[in-house]
């Protein structure tokens, strides 16, 4: 990852989401500014933004979409030449999407994700996660998140769309092309971007000549609004979104939950010995481990807690942080597997609800529970060899642990 | 007590059927429904309770 080279002198005014430190561990960073005068940051770095740290004012904006819309919603804009041409219009609905398509866009895609429809995928993620484990469990040593968290949703995401589960190391790439080494290199973003839609181009037009039954393309693309058949961008537009919101966010969530429990045994006890605990150990886990940071643009020029928001303005929408705001959660920066007050925001609040949150619960607790049946006892091999992405989504990218 | 989700404010958050299985599930879209109409027994009525304070829309709706 790219650094810039000017050190941050003031927190408030000058934070930088790529700074190693904040990427290692922002708490601090957002205990500082929660708890100042102005919980609101602000940087003109990376084409300027504002940081909202409290879960009051990231709920709050969340809510109001008619201000904070959607249009723009990773965390540096986008690169040049990014929604011109022919395929210019192509975004990822509806995580990008605003009232009023926001709905249908929306509609769409819902049942594909309650949680009767993720169930399905339970038994063969669990088998999944097995092979991977096979793969080196003999060896005492593995990369918890390179080796294992990495490689399971990628894998359902692809079985969803009905692609080639082959394809999911290119997959992998593009996506951290776009999200992760992209964001501070727009070359490399924008040929991921091309590449992610050269594929899916080339399947729409495979299961056109060959009509497919049981895939989400083909769903998709013979779904209808008001009687009419969907266009082609936004069925590419979805393709994008189960790529660029499916695969590295719950990856890093299933990264971090292991990062934490290598260094827990009285954790990983628990979670052995006491089946009932899981349910409200997961939600703790998306809390304190939230990997996703979204960003809306400012619509109109407003004010919101004092801070003059221009038109165009990007707000980084900090639900980690909101989820460590001692004003909703009691010591919030200890994981306690049986918290049950528990209202996270790890999926966001209001209408952009994650419309993945059932299948990624689901991922997470299968990959953490294989995990443990398998390897009950471990530890990191050497904490300062873990590394970290942030940025949009933060999570362990290598995380050796030995047993 | 009885218990009911404001579909207006409810965004399939899945936090109440987390919180209380036995007494809310979800619609096709994945929306909160509540599955055990009437009374809420006894024995239920701490999990409706926790349901209420873990949805992050404030959609579930307690009435005594």
């Amino acid at each position: 990852m790219t650094t810039t080279p000017k050190p941050v002198t003031d927190i408030h005014t000058d934070y930088d989401i790529f700074d190693p430190a904040f990427v290692l561990d922002p708490t601090e960073a957002w205990t500082e500014i929660r708890e100042s005068k102005c919980p609101i940051a602000r940087t003109e770095r990376w084409g300027g933004s504002w940081m909202p740290t409290r879960y009051e004012d990231v709920v709050a904006i969340a809510h109001e979409h008619e201000t904070f819309t959607s249009r723009g919603i990773i965390v540096v804009p986008p690169p040049p030449g990014a929604f011109e041409g022919p395929y210019g219009g192509v975004t990822a609905p509806p995580i990008t999407s605003d009232p009023p398509d926001h709905l249908w866009h929306r509609r769409l895609i819902l049942p594909t994700f309650s949680p009767q429809s993720v169930a399905k995928y339970e038994q063969s993620t669990r088998d999944f996660c097995n092979e991977l484990i096979d793969k080196f469990i003999d060896k005492g040593v593995g990369d918890a998140a390179g080796d294992y968290a990495q490689h399971i949703p990628v894998r359902v995401i692809s079985t969803m769309l009905g692609v080639s589960v082959d394809m999911a190391d290119e997959f992998t790439s593009w996506v951290r092309g776009v999200l992760e080494q992209g964001l501070t290199d727009p070359e490399l973003r924008m040929a991921s971007r091309m590449k992610i839609l050269q594929f899916f181009i080339g399947q729409l037009e495979d299961r056109k000549r060959n009509p497919r039954e049981h895939d989400l393309i083909t769903e998709l693309i013979n779904s209808e609004v008001d009687g009419k058949k969907v266009d082609d961008n936004y069925v590419l537009g979805v393709c994008n979104l189960m790529l660029v919101a499916g695969i590295d966010t719950t990856w890093s969530a299933i990264g971090s939950s292991l990062w934490h429990l290598a260094q827990q045994p009285e954790h990983r006890r628990q979670l052995r010995e006491n089946d009932e605990l899981w349910p409200t150990a997961i939600e703790e886990l998306l809390r304190v481990y939230s990997p996703v940071t979204m960003a809306r643009i400012v619509d109109y020029d407003t004010e919101f807690q004092g801070c003059p928001m221009k038109t165009g303005d990007r707000v980084l929408m900090s639900f980690p942080a909101a989820n460590r705001d001692p004003r909703m959660f009691e010591n919030p920066d200890e994981v306690i597997l049986g918290r049950e007050h528990n209202r996270h925001v790890a999926f966001g609040s209001g209408i952009h609800r994650c419309a993945g949150s059932n299948l990624a619960r689901l991922e997470l607790r299968i990959a953490l529970q294989t995990w443990l049946e398998r390897i009950p006892e471990f530890e990191l091999v050497d904490p300062t060899d873990v590394t970290w992405a942030g940025g949009q989504v933060r999570g362990p990218r290598r995380c050796l642990v030995s047993f | 007590m009885h218990v009911l989700v404001d579909k207006e404010s409810c965004q399939g958050h899945q936090m109440c059927a987390i919180a209380a299985p036995e007494v809310f599930g979800s619609d096709v879209l994945g929306n909160a429904v509540v599955i055990l109409v009437g009374e809420i027994p006894q024995h239920l009525t701490a999990k409706v309770r926790l349901a209420e304070a873990n949805c992050p829309e404030r959609a579930v709706v307690i009435e005594e």
